[in-house]
């Protein structure tokens, strides 16, 4: 238990996917305009983890990793270069199905979550948790708190980096960094503040 | 319609997609911190985005729109994975460190962006052009941050000694903090304004305008 919840402080903090690992930075940059906004797209990012990770694990284990077919007989097929394809594959067709089960179930939260589910595919969080899962060996369990703690993570990164530029509109700033610019240097300076948690070992 | 040098010119300085499209930024952080690394995630890039401009736009006729991500996303795939295996066949120690980040150009928007918005519309030969075009503007200021990092971070530039490190007899102080992720989004972030200060046409219109002070005359 220890374990799984110090993986999870270290997913949500140390090695958060925006602010140290760089990911998800286009859409983190894009829509981080509004709180609303960033909370709705940190909600569906943390959702979306949570269930792509572990179902891209039970893939990689049971279906590519060197010697997983030998259940279907096949000990000595090496499928795992097709890798990247499944991923994607599986996260464009989860990310799919979720949107119409949330449209049939929850429609409260398919028009909160509006235009950003879709927008999920292409976002490196994504895919790079799960390639982050696959080259540290993660077993089912650990893929599953890791998709939630790297979902809340960057969810928190983007609401606070959307508080920050909400506030930061009324400054001056001068005009070469204005806009992308100055966004850049703040969270430069937010990553910066994150990694003061380096270290912490639960 | 642009004539093919122009299509080639204008994303490295004009319509850079790091500095004004806001495209791919994601792995244009992480690598940046040693120029060797920076060099092959550089020309992974270029050849991704550059073959799957021309793909997609081979076969742009034929695709029905409703599926089209996907079909687009099996091409750029397919074309990462082969750029994967070779570096991890050639340059072992390099895949080691760009990690994760080779797989991360499917994700990386410079080339869904340029296949959905340039390969669509346009003819191979200039979507192939335009491929090559977006992928060097990235490199440019890809390349601009890692010699920034590696030379002033830990005095050497291709793991080569240039400014001898206090730690090694020299007179080099390495500024540490150049090689931690926070300075790679400085660096870009300094980047972008000594280019939109060269071209002002890029500068982003303000969401309030902060009016003059008032002087103490004005305010009796």
């Amino acid at each position: 238990m220890e374990y799984y919840l110090s993986l999870f402080i270290r997913a949500v903090f140390i090695e958060n996917m925006a602010l140290a690992f760089f990911l998800g930075m286009c859409t983190f940059l894009a829509v981080s305009k509004k709180i609303s906004a960033a909370l709705g797209l940190g909600i569906a990012v943390i959702v979306v983890l949570t269930i792509t990770v572990p179902v891209n694990n039970l893939i990689f284990n049971y279906l590519l990793a060197d010697g997983a077919l030998a259940w279907a007989g096949l000990p000595d097929v090496d499928l795992s270069f097709l890798g990247l394809l499944s991923y994607i594959g599986v996260i464009a067709a989860l990310v799919q199905i979720l949107e119409m089960f949330l449209d049939k179930y929850v429609p409260v939260l398919y028009n909160a979550l509006g235009v950003f589910l879709p927008l999920i595919t292409v976002n490196c969080a994504i895919l790079g948790a799960s390639l982050f899962m696959v080259e540290r060996d993660y077993n089912f369990g650990e893929s599953v708190v890791f998709g939630a703690g790297a979902g809340v993570g960057w969810a928190l990164a983007i609401v606070a980096l959307a508080g920050i530029r909400e506030k930061l509109k009324y400054s001056d700033v001068p005009d070469g960094l204005q806009g992308l610019g100055i966004t850049f240097i703040t969270v430069g300076l937010m990553s910066l503040g994150f990694m003061s948690f380096g270290g912490i070992d639960l | 319609m642009q004539g093919i040098k122009e299509t080639l010119t204008t994303p490295i300085l004009r319509n850079n997609p790091i500095a004004l499209q806001i495209l791919g930024i994601c792995s244009a952080l992480a690598v940046t911190s040693s120029l060797k690394v920076t060099l092959v995630m550089c020309v992974a890039l270029v050849f991704v985005t550059a073959f799957s401009n021309f793909f997609i736009s081979l076969i742009r006729h034929q695709i029905p729109s409703s599926i089209r991500i996907i079909v687009q996303m099996t091409i750029i795939a397919s074309l990462v994975i082969l750029v994967d295996e070779v570096i991890k066949a050639v340059a072992y120690d390099i895949s080691k460190q760009l990690s994760v980040f080779v797989g991360l150009i499917i994700t990386n928007c410079i080339v869904m962006g340029r296949a959905e918005a340039y390969a669509m519309k346009n003819p191979p030969l200039p979507s192939f052009v335009d491929g090559v075009g977006n992928g060097l503007g990235y490199s440019v200021v890809l390349i601009a941050v890692a010699i920034v990092r590696e030379l002033f971070g830990a005095g050497k530039l291709m793991g080569i000694e240039i400014l001898p490190l206090v730690t090694e007899g020299g007179w080099y102080n390495p500024n540490g903090l150049l090689l931690l992720p926070p300075s790679a989004f400085f660096l870009i972030g300094f980047f972008i304004w000594a280019l939109r200060s060269w071209d002002k046409k890029q500068v982003e219109e303000p969401d309030f305008q902060i009016s003059a002070h008032t002087t103490a005359k004005e305010g009796v």
